[in-house]
C-alpha cells in the first residue's frame, strides 16, 4: 500500500449546452483511477460550474501509479435517460511520483472529447503521499526521472552514464476487435486513448525498473513509439540511456570546475590509468604518431579497452545527441540498418519475444557496423518503424564513436571544454585497414592526427567543434515506384529496393555537400516509407564546413562519349552553372575558410571520394551482401552526363532554391555558426497532403513531384515566417508517410482513387530570431569573452514577437513549446516531468468542421492547448524538446469522415530569464489565480 | 497532382492583420489572395499564388476558430485553444467589434430583429459593404444589445467591461444601444446629411442628461432604491423629467412670458449678428418649436420623431436665413440664459437640463 493519490475537482467552465431546453447543463464529475469511482454532486443548470469537492482519496500501489492514469469524466445529467459524457480528462501522475519533479497539479485542463474535441475546462488539484518503498523485488521505479531531452539535461550534472535501456510491450489493437464493430466510435476511441496510455505507463515503469537495476536514476534521450500494425496488434517500445544524474544546485553552475574533477576520482584506486586517460583526446594527439601506430592501438587506449565498462554492455548504444565536453574521443560515421519484416498477429501480449528478436537482431548488427569502424559505442541513436499492411522496416541508425570511458566509469568530469578541439574528427579506425576506402589527411587543426574528407554523423555538433562558416539545413529526397505485391513478394521486393535508395540518398546528400562547400552533416536522419507502389526515402541534415577537416572539392561533370561540339557546351554550361552556384553558396554560408598555404598531404581536393555510411539490408534473415558505396573505382564528384541518373542528380541539384535573405535553417539544436539567440520562439507544425493524380507515374516524374513538394513547404514556410526575419529554423524535422489503400479499406472508405497519397509534415519546427549580418559580427565577439549569459545591451525588437510570459495580471500562463532541449536567453530552473501524450480525434461532420484541413487544424490546436494546459497546472511554462512522434491522418470524404492520432511527448520545464534575479521563478503562480493553496504536502 | 490538405499551426498564434481586415471585411479567400498579390505582398520573397493561397488559407481558418471566442471576448482572455499575447487579443477583439460608419448609419435606430437581418442584403448592395461584413457588424450590435440590456450600471462602462472594447469604440455601441432601444427616426431624407458620428455624439448628451443614470451615483442609488426600478438605467429616458417638460410649455403659451423672453434675447443679440433681423422675425416660431419638442417627449411616438423634430422646427428655418454656426451658438446660450431673468418662470433646472442637451445636439448638427 505504498501510496495514496488525492484528487480535488475545485470547478468548470465554457462547458457546452447540454439541455437545448435550458441552454444550460447539469454537470457533475467521475474521478476514477484503476477499479475506483468517486462522484461529484450534480451542479444544477450552470455552464460553469463550482463543485468544490472533497478530497478524493485513493489508496493504490506504486505500480499502479505507474501505470494508470487519473481519470476524470465530466457528464450531463440527466433524469431520465442516459447521463450524457461532455468529456474526459486523463492526467499522468507520474511527474508527482519523483521528489524533484513536480508536487501538485492544479490548475484549469481542457475537457476532451474525441467526437466534439475541446469542450470546456475542468479545475483540478491532484496529489501524491508516497510511502518508500524499500522492497528489493518490488516492480515499481517511482522516482526514476525520465528526459526526453537527448544531453543531460540543464541543472543537473551526469554523475555516471550506464547506457541503453530499451523495452517493448504489446497488445491487441481495439479498433480492431471484434468488440468494435458493436460499440460507438467514442467508445472505441476512448478504449484505444486508455490502453495506450497505461501501455506508456507499464513500458516507463519496465524501463525504470531496469535502470535502478543498473544503478541509475534517470533516463535520458527517452524515446517513446508506437507501431500501430493494424490487425496484428499494437506495439508501444522505447529506447534510452541510463544515467546517474546529480542535481546541481542554483549558482554553482557548472562553469566553476567542480572539484572532484581534478582530484583523483575517489572510486577508482585500482586503475592509475584513469588520471591519464581523463587528459582525454588531446593529449592523445599532442603524442607524436608516426606511421604504423593506428590511433586505437596507443597504449593508453589499449588499457581503457581492458577496463572499459561499454565493453561489458551488450549494447553500447547511447541515444543521447550532445555530450558533455570530453566525452566524444572520436567519431567514425553514421552506421545504420535496415529490416524488412512480415507482420503476423501477436499471439500472446505477454511474450513479445518476436518484436525484441527483430530488434534485438538489428541492433547487433548496427553493433557489429560500428566495430568495423573501429569503434566500441554508437552515439545519436534511434529506431524506426514504417509499416504498409503487412510489411513492416524497421530501422536504426546511429553514429559510431569511440567514448571516453571515464563517464560510465567515474562520472563526468567537468572538463573545461569550452576551448575548440578537433580530436572528435580523427578517424578512430585503423588507417591502413580501413572498413572502407577513404581520402584521409591530416587534421587542419592540430596537423598531428588523420581526419576523413567527410563526416556523416547523427549528433549534433558538438560544442568544442570549430566551425567556418554557417550551417544549412540539406536534404534529399527520393522517389522509387514498387509492383503492387502481397505478403513475401512485397517483402523482397522491398528489401530489394533498399540499398538502392540508401545508395542514391547518399549521393544526394553528398553532392549537395560538396554543392555547399561544406564537409560535414550533423542529425542526419534518413526516413523510408513504403506505400503500396512506391517507397519514399527523405534524409535530412545539417551541414556545415569543419575547420578540422580539408575543403571540399567541387563538382566535375564529364560526358562519357565525348564527341560532337554541342553535346561538350552543354556540359561545359552545366559545369560553369554548377561552379556558379558553388561560389554564390560560399558566400551566401559565409564559408572563408583559412587558405592552407603549406598542402602537407598532397592536394586538399580529394580526387578521390568515399562514404562513411555503414549499413545494410537484410530481409527476414536472409542477410545482403553489403554495399560498397564508393561509386567503385569511379570518381563520385565526376558525374557523368550520360546516364539519366545523372542528368536527374544535376537537376535535382540545382533546383533547390537558395534560402530567402534573413533565413537560415537546420535540423539540429542550434545553428551551427550563428551564437547570438533572442527569446522569441514560435514553435509551429505543418501537415500537408497531395494526392497524386496518376498513379502510373516514372521514378523521375515522382522524384520531380517529390522534390517540388519538399520544396514548397519550405517556401511555404519562408513566406509565413517573413515577417521574423531575422529568423532561423532549428529542428526542421521532416517526416513522409504514404497512407496506404489497404487501411482506408478498413475503415469502410471506398477506394475510388488507386493514386497514392503523399503526405507530409514537417513537424516540430522552431523559429528563432537571429540576427543580421552586423549585430552578428558585434555579438559573437561578445559571445566568445563570456559564455550565453552575457546580457547583450541593446534590446531587441523581436522580443515583442515572443511569447512574453507576463508575470501577473495573464489569466492564462503562457507556455512556450520548443523541440531544443533549452531556451534561448533563458534558464531552466527545474523540471517537472515528461509529457507524453497521446490523443484520437474522430469525426463524422468533417465538411461541417471545414473539410480535412479544417478538422485538422482545430485538432493540432487542441493538442497544443491540452499540452500547455498540463505543463501549466504542473507549474510549469515551458515544454522543451518537445516532439510531435506521431500523426496519422484517415479519412473518408465520401462517408463524411475523417479520423486523426496525434502522440506528442517533451520535458514540462520551468525557466527564468536570463536578465531576472535569482529571486524566485515568477511565473509558477501566476497560472492559476484561482482557488486551491497549493500546500506542499508531500 | 492536387493538394488535399494543408495546415499550418503555431503555438503562439500568428495573425497577419491585412488578412484579418481582409477576413472581416468579407473577402472571400480568392479575391483575398488578389487584393493580397495586387497589394505587393510576393514581392521580395520567392513564393507563388499558391504559397499565398495556403496562407489565407491557414490565417482564415484560424479567424473562424476564433470567431466563437469574439463572441464573448472575456471569454477569450481566459481559453486555451489559442495562445494569444494579450496586445493581440486587444487588437482582434477592437477589430472584430469596428463597424463601417456607412453601415451603421442605415441600421441605427431600428429594431435589431430578424426583420431587418434580412433587408441586410439591400443594405449591403446600397453601402457597398459585403454582405458577410454587414451580418457581422449587425450580429455584433444585436449581442453587445442584448447583453447588456439585462445589466445595470452605466451603459458605456458595461459595455467596455462585458466586451474589453476601448473607450471609444465602448461610446460608439453606447450610442447604437441607445438608439436602438429608443428607436429614434434616423432615416428620413431630411436627416441624409447627418453622419454616425454626428448621432453618436447627441446620443452620448441623453445619455449623460436625460436618463435615469445621469443623476449621478448618489442620486442614483436614492432612485433606485425608492422606485424598485433598477434596469435601463442608461437606456431609458427619465419618465419623471420628460413629464416634468410638460411645465415649459408656459413659455410659449403665456403671451407675457413669450414677449417678454423675445425681448430680452433681442436686446442681447442686437448689433452682434448679421442675421438678427431673422432671429428677431422668427424668434416666437423658434421658441414654440423647441418647447413642443419638449413637452411632446412623454409619447415613445415623439421621442422616435426627435432628431427629425429638431431638423424641420429648427435647424432647417435657420438655414434657409442663413445663420452661420456662430449664430447659433450666440442664439442658443442667449435663449437659454435668458429664460432665467424671467421671474415667473419657475421650472430652471428642468429647462438648463432640457436646453443644455438641445443646444450640443443642433450645434453638433447644424452644418451641411
Amino acid at each position: 500500500m505504498p501510496g495514496k493519490l488525492k484528487a480535488k475537482i475545485v470547478a468548470g467552465r465554457h462547458l457546452p449546452v447540454m439541455d437545448r431546453a435550458s441552454d444550460l447543463t447539469d454537470a457533475f464529475v467521475e474521478v476514477k483511477f484503476g477499479n475506483t469511482t468517486f462522484k461529484t454532486d450534480v451542479y444544477p443548470k450552470s455552464l460553469n460550474p463550482q463543485w468544490n469537492s472533497e478530497w478524493f482519496k485513493f489508496e493504490v500501489d506504486d505500480e499502479d501509479l505507474q501505470d494508470e492514469p487519473l481519470q476524470i469524466t465530466v457528464l450531463d445529467h440527466d433524469t431520465y435517460s442516459a447521463n450524457d459524457a461532455i468529456g474526459k480528462v486523463y492526467i499522468d501522475i507520474d511527474p508527482l511520483l519523483s521528489c524533484e519533479a513536480a508536487t501538485v497539479i492544479s490548475g484549469w485542463l481542457p475537457i476532451y472529447d474525441t467526437i466534439h474535441g475541446i469542450r470546456g475546462e475542468i479545475n483540478v488539484v491532484v496529489k501524491v503521499d508516497l510511502f518508500n518503498d524499500l522492497n528489493r523485488f518490488r516492480q515499481s521505479s517511482c522516482g526514476v526521472k525520465f528526459f526526453c531531452t537527448t544531453s543531460i539535461p540543464r541543472c543537473y550534472r551526469a554523475a555516471l552514464v550506464h547506457g541503453f535501456v530499451e523495452e517493448l510491450v504489446v497488445n491487441e489493437d481495439p479498433e480492431y476487435q471484434w468488440i468494435d464493430r458493436i460499440r460507438t466510435p467514442r467508445a472505441s476511441n476512448e478504449a484505444r486513448q486508455r490502453l495506450i496510455s497505461l501501455m506508456s505507463g507499464e513500458l516507463q515503469r519496465k524501463i525504470g525498473l531496469k535502470v535502478l537495476e543498473m544503478g541509475g536514476n534517470a533516463v535520458v534521450g527517452y524515446l517513446q513509439c508506437f507501431d500501430l500494425e493494424g490487425e496484428s496488434g499494437l506495439v508501444v517500445r522505447a529506447i534510452g540511456t541510463a544515467c546517474t544524474l546529480d542535481k546541481l544546485i542554483p549558482g554553482t553552475e557548472s562553469k566553476e570546475t567542480l572539484p572532484s574533477s581534478s582530484s583523483p576520482p575517489p572510486f577508482s584506486p585500482s586503475k592509475p590509468c584513469s588520471r591519464q586517460s581523463s587528459s582525454s583526446d588531446t593529449d592523445l594527439s599532442l603524442t607524436p604518431k608516426m606511421g604504423k601506430t593506428p590511433p586505437p592501438s596507443s597504449p593508453f587506449l589499449t588499457l581503457y579497452f581492458f577496463s572499459d565498462p561499454v565493453y561489458f554492455q551488450e549494447f553500447p548504444f547511447f541515444t543521447l545527441t550532445c555530450f558533455p565536453p570530453g566525452f566524444l574521443v572520436h567519431i567514425g560515421g553514421v552506421v545504420s540498418a535496415r529490416s524488412v519484416k512480415l507482420l503476423d498477429r501477436i499471439h500472446n501480449p505477454d511474450e513479445p519475444e518476436t518484436r525484441d528478436a527483430w530488434w534485438e537482431e538489428i541492433r547487433q548488427e548496427i553493433k557489429s557496423h560500428a566495430k568495423a569502424l573501429g569503434c566500441h559505442a554508437v552515439v545519436g541513436y534511434s529506431e524506426s518503424t514504417t509499416i504498409c499492411e503487412e510489411v513492416c522496416i524497421l530501422s536504426a541508425s546511429g553514429t559510431a564513436a569511440m567514448l571516453n570511458p571515464r563517464f560510465m566509469r567515474e562520472g563526468c568530469l567537468d572538463a573545461g571544454g569550452s576551448e575548440h578541439s578537433c580530436g572528435f574528427c580523427h578517424i578512430p579506425y585503423d588507417e591502413f585497414n580501413m572498413p572502407f576506402p577513404a581520402q584521409l589527411t591530416y587534421c587542419y587543426h592540430c596537423r598531428r592526427q588523420k581526419v576523413p574528407d567527410v563526416l556523416f554523423t547523427t549528433i549534433d555538433l558538438p560544442a568544442e567543434a570549430a566551425v567556418t562558416g554557417k550551417g544549412c539545413l540539406i536534404q534529399a529526397r527520393l522517389c522509387r515506384t514498387k509492383k503492387k505485391a502481397q505478403g513475401e513478394v512485397n517483402a523482397t521486393a522491398i528489401s530489394n529496393l533498399l540499398p538502392f535508395m540508401e545508395y542514391e540518398l547518399h549521393t544526394q546528400l553528398m553532392n549537395k555537400l560538396k554543392l555547399r562547400c561544406m564537409n560535414a552533416l550533423f542529425g542526419l536522419r534518413i526516413q523510408i516509407s513504403v506505400g503500396e507502389n512506391m517507397l519514399l526515402g527523405l534524409a535530412s541534415a545539417t551541414g556545415v564546413y569543419l575547420s578540422a577537416l580539408p575543403a571540399p572539392g567541387g563538382i566535375q561533370i564529364t560526358g562519357k562519349t565525348p564527341s560532337d561540339l554541342s553535346y561538350d557546351q552543354h556540359i561545359s554550361t552545366m559545369q560553369k552553372r554548377i561552379n556558379d552556384t558553388i561560389a554564390m553558396n560560399k558566400e551566401l554560408y559565409n564559408i572563408h575558410p583559412l587558405e592552407c598555404i603549406e598542402e602537407v598531404v598532397g592536394s586538399p581536393i580529394p580526387d578521390r571520394q568515399r562514404s562513411r555510411l555503414f549499413r545494410s539490408t537484410s530481409e527476414s534473415s536472409d542477410e545482403l551482401s553489403e554495399l560498397d558505396l564508393s561509386h567503385g573505382k569511379k570518381d563520385a564528384f565526376v558525374l557523368e552526363i550520360d546516364d539519366t541518373d545523372a542528368v536527374e542528380d544535376i537537376q535535382s541539384l540545382l533546383t533547390d532554391a537558395p534560402m530567402p535573405a534573413g533565413f537560415y535553417s537546420c535540423n539540429t539544436e542550434v545553428m551551427p555558426g550563428i551564437y547570438n539567440w533572442t527569446s522569441g520562439l514560435q514553435m509551429f507544425t505543418s501537415v500537408r497532403v497531395y494526392r497524386l493524380s496518376n498513379a502510373n507515374l516514372t521514378n523521375q516524374g515522382l522524384n520531380k513531384i517529390f522534390t517540388d513538394l519538399c520544396e514548397n513547404l519550405l517556401k511555404s514556410l519562408y513566406f509565413k515566417l517573413r515577417s521574423m526575419i531575422p529568423c532561423c529554423l532549428c529542428h526542421l524535422n521532416f517526416t513522409v508517410a504514404v497512407p496506404e489503400e489497404e487501411l482506408i479499406q478498413v475503415r469502410r472508405h471506398t477506394p475510388k482513387h488507386t493514386s497514392p497519397i503523399l503526405y507530409i509534415f514537417p513537424k516540430n519546427i522552431l523559429v528563432r530570431s537571429g540576427e543580421n549580418e552586423e549585430q552578428l559580427q558585434f555579438s559573437m565577439e561578445l559571445f566568445s569573452s563570456s559564455e550565453r549569459c552575457s546580457p547583450l545591451p541593446e534590446v531587441r525588437s523581436r522580443s515583442l514577437r515572443s511569447t512574453r510570459s507576463l508575470p501577473c495580471g495573464a489569466p492564462v500562463t503562457v507556455v512556450k513549446m520548443t523541440p531544443l532541449s533549452f531556451l534561448p536567453r533563458t534558464r531552466i530552473v527545474k523540471y517537472l516531468g515528461i509529457i507524453n501524450m497521446f490523443f484520437i480525434r474522430e469525426t463524422t461532420s468533417l465538411r461541417e468542421e471545414g473539410g480535412v484541413s479544417g478538422f485538422l487544424h482545430s485538432f493540432i490546436a487542441e493538442v497544443f492547448a491540452m499540452v500547455r494546459a498540463h505543463v501549466a497546472a504542473l507549474g510549469g511554462n515551458a515544454v522543451v524538446s518537445y516532439s510531435m512522434k506521431e500523426c496519422v491522418f484517415m479519412e473518408n470524404p465520401n462517408k463524411n469522415q475523417a479520423q486523426c492520432l496525434i502522440n506528442v511527448s517533451g520535458d514540462a520545464v520551468i525557466f527564468v530569464r536570463e536578465s531576472d534575479q535569482e529571486a524566485i521563478p515568477p511565473l509558477i503562480m501566476s497560472g492559476q489565480p484561482s482557488t486551491t493553496g497549493a500546500d506542499g504536502t508531500t | 497532382m492536387s493538394v488535399e490538405l494543408d495546415v499550418f499551426v503555431v503555438n503562439t498564434t500568428i495573425m497577419d492583420e491585412e488578412v484579418y481586415q481582409l477576413w472581416l471585411d468579407g473577402y472571400t479567400v480568392n479575391d483575398a489572395v488578389k487584393v493580397r498579390m495586387e497589394g505587393g505582398v510576393l514581392e521580395g520573397c520567392d513564393a507563388s499564388a499558391e504559397v499565398l493561397h495556403s496562407d489565407t488559407m491557414d490565417q482564415y481558418r484560424t479567424f473562424q476558430m476564433c470567431e466563437r471566442l469574439l463572441h464573448s471576448p472575456v471569454k477569450l482572455a481566459n481559453q486555451l485553444l489559442f495562445q494569444i499575447p494579450p496586445h493581440r487579443q486587444t487588437m482582434l477583439i477592437e477589430r472584430y467589434y469596428a463597424f463601417d460608419s456607412v453601415f451603421v448609419r442605415e441600421v441605427l435606430g431600428k429594431k435589431l430583429s430578424k426583420g431587418t437581418k434580412k433587408d441586410l442584403d439591400d443594405v449591403s448592395a446600397k453601402t457597398g459593404v459585403t454582405l458577410k461584413s454587414c451580418r457581422r457588424q449587425f450580429d455584433n450590435f444585436k449581442r453587445v444589445f442584448k447583453v447588456v440590456e439585462e445589466l445595470k450600471g452605466p451603459l458605456v462602462e458595461n459595455i467596455r467591461k462585458h466586451f474589453l472594447l476601448s473607450d471609444n469604440l465602448a461610446r460608439d455601441y453606447a450610442a447604437i444601444v441607445f438608439f436602438a432601444n429608443n428607436r429614434f427616426e434616423t432615416g428620413k431624407k431630411k436627416l441624409h446629411y447627418l453622419t454616425f458620428q454626428d448621432f453618436a455624439f447627441c446620443a452620448g448628451q441623453l445619455i449623460n442628461n436625460w436618463t435615469v443614470g445621469a443623476l449621478g451615483e448618489s442620486l442614483r442609488s436614492a432612485f433606485v432604491f425608492s422606485d424598485n426600478m433598477v434596469e435601463d438605467m442608461d437606456v431609458d429616458l427619465e419618465k419623471e423629467f420628460l413629464q416634468d417638460l410638460k411645465e415649459l410649455k408656459i413659455l410659449i403659451t403665456d403671451r407675457d412670458l413669450l414677449d417678454q423672453h423675445k425681448s430680452l434675447v433681442c436686446t442681447a443679440l442686437r448689433g452682434k449678428t448679421k442675421a438678427f433681423n431673422e432671429m428677431e422675425a422668427n424668434f416666437k416660431n423658434l421658441s414654440r418649436g423647441l418647447v413642443n419638442i419638449a413637452a411632446k417627449l412623454t409619447n415613445t411616438k415623439d421621442v422616435r420623431d426627435f432628431f427629425i423634430d429638431l431638423v424641420e422646427k429648427f435647424i432647417e428655418p435657420c438655414r434657409s436665413d442663413k445663420w452661420t454656426a456662430g449664430d447659433m451658438r450666440l442664439y442658443l446660450t442667449h435663449y437659454t440664459n435668458s429664460a432665467h431673468v424671467l421671474d415667473t418662470f419657475k421650472h430652471q433646472v428642468v429647462w438648463d437640463r432640457y436646453m443644455g442637451v438641445i443646444k450640443s445636439c443642433i450645434l453638433k448638427m447644424y452644418h451641411d
